[in-house]
């Protein structure tokens, strides 16, 4: 299953956060994994709108096994990013935020990818894995 | 335009966040709260987020950016009702919210409020 949301203004990032808590209630995620793959989910649809000037977010069940997980690819078209591993780094901005975006979307998921090339976009893909007892 | 209103409660000012806290609805809350606090000469701010299931780096930043301005203006502000997955989201994130006093509850937070305005002032004698 997967589904795609166009991340092109304001107010897709709410229709974002809206499709990732659907998907993980449905997935019957923890609500603290819930709450931390959404709130990556926004920091990373925000950049995705700011920084890649707009891009999709793509979301697409897992099932490894019998584990389920939720995956969530951020693509843009933008400027791309030069330095990642400064990018990556807690307290670096350009854009006038506090510069957790990335580092803080990064210590939410599973797993986290980016992908991203000077002039052509950037590629993100975090991963959550439903937890064996999830009782919260 | 989308508003989330402000109540007047004596020399207070008490914020409940009911609706989906979109970027631009937590600027126009952070632009009204600061008029309101010179308009009222409030001393408190009590914001009631138990309503909130995600609070991200914007978000955060909004809500220590009323804090530090409600300061810069004389009145102390209170984070009232953060539901305990965005307690633990914030700070995995990397936001610990510093200088925003927090309570669990509304009656908490009232009190608290109390306490943090006769620390900074002469009590009673705004209103």
């Amino acid at each position: 299953m997967t589904e795609v949301v166009a991340l092109r203004a304001q107010e897709d990032l709410v229709l974002a956060r809206k499709r990732v808590r659907e998907w993980a209630t449905r997935l019957a995620f923890s609500t603290i994994d819930q709450t931390k793959l959404v709130t990556a989910a926004s920091e990373l649809a925000r950049n995705t709108l700011i920084y890649g000037k707009g891009g999709d977010m793509h979301l697409e069940e897992l099932d490894a096994a019998g584990k389920k997980g939720l995956r969530l690819t951020f693509i843009d078209q933008g400027p791309g990013i030069p330095d990642i591993e400064l990018a990556l780094t807690d307290g670096y901005t350009t854009g006038g935020g506090m510069g957790l975006g990335l580092s803080g979307a990064r210590r939410l998921c599973s797993e986290f990818e980016l992908d991203s090339r000077v002039g052509e976009g950037t590629r993100i893909t975090v991963t959550q894995w439903k937890r064996a007892s999830s009782r919260m | 335009m989308e508003r989330i209103p402000i109540l007047k409660l004596g020399n207070s000012l008490l914020v409940t966040v009911q609706v989906e806290l979109h970027d631009q609805l937590a600027l126009t809350l952070q632009d009204d709260l600061t008029q309101a606090i010179a308009k009222h000469r409030a001393r408190g701010v009590l914001i009631d987020i138990s309503a909130l299931d995600v609070v991200d780096s914007f978000i955060g930043r909004t809500l220590a950016h009323i804090a530090s301005m409600a300061r810069v203006l004389d009145a102390a502000t209170v984070l009232v009702g953060m539901q305990p997955a965005v307690a633990i989201t914030l700070v995995e994130l990397g936001l610990t919210l510093p200088g925003i006093r927090t309570a669990l509850n509304v009656d908490k937070g009232v009190a608290l409020l109390q306490v943090l305005m006769n620390e900074s002032g002469e009590p009673g004698s705004n209103d």
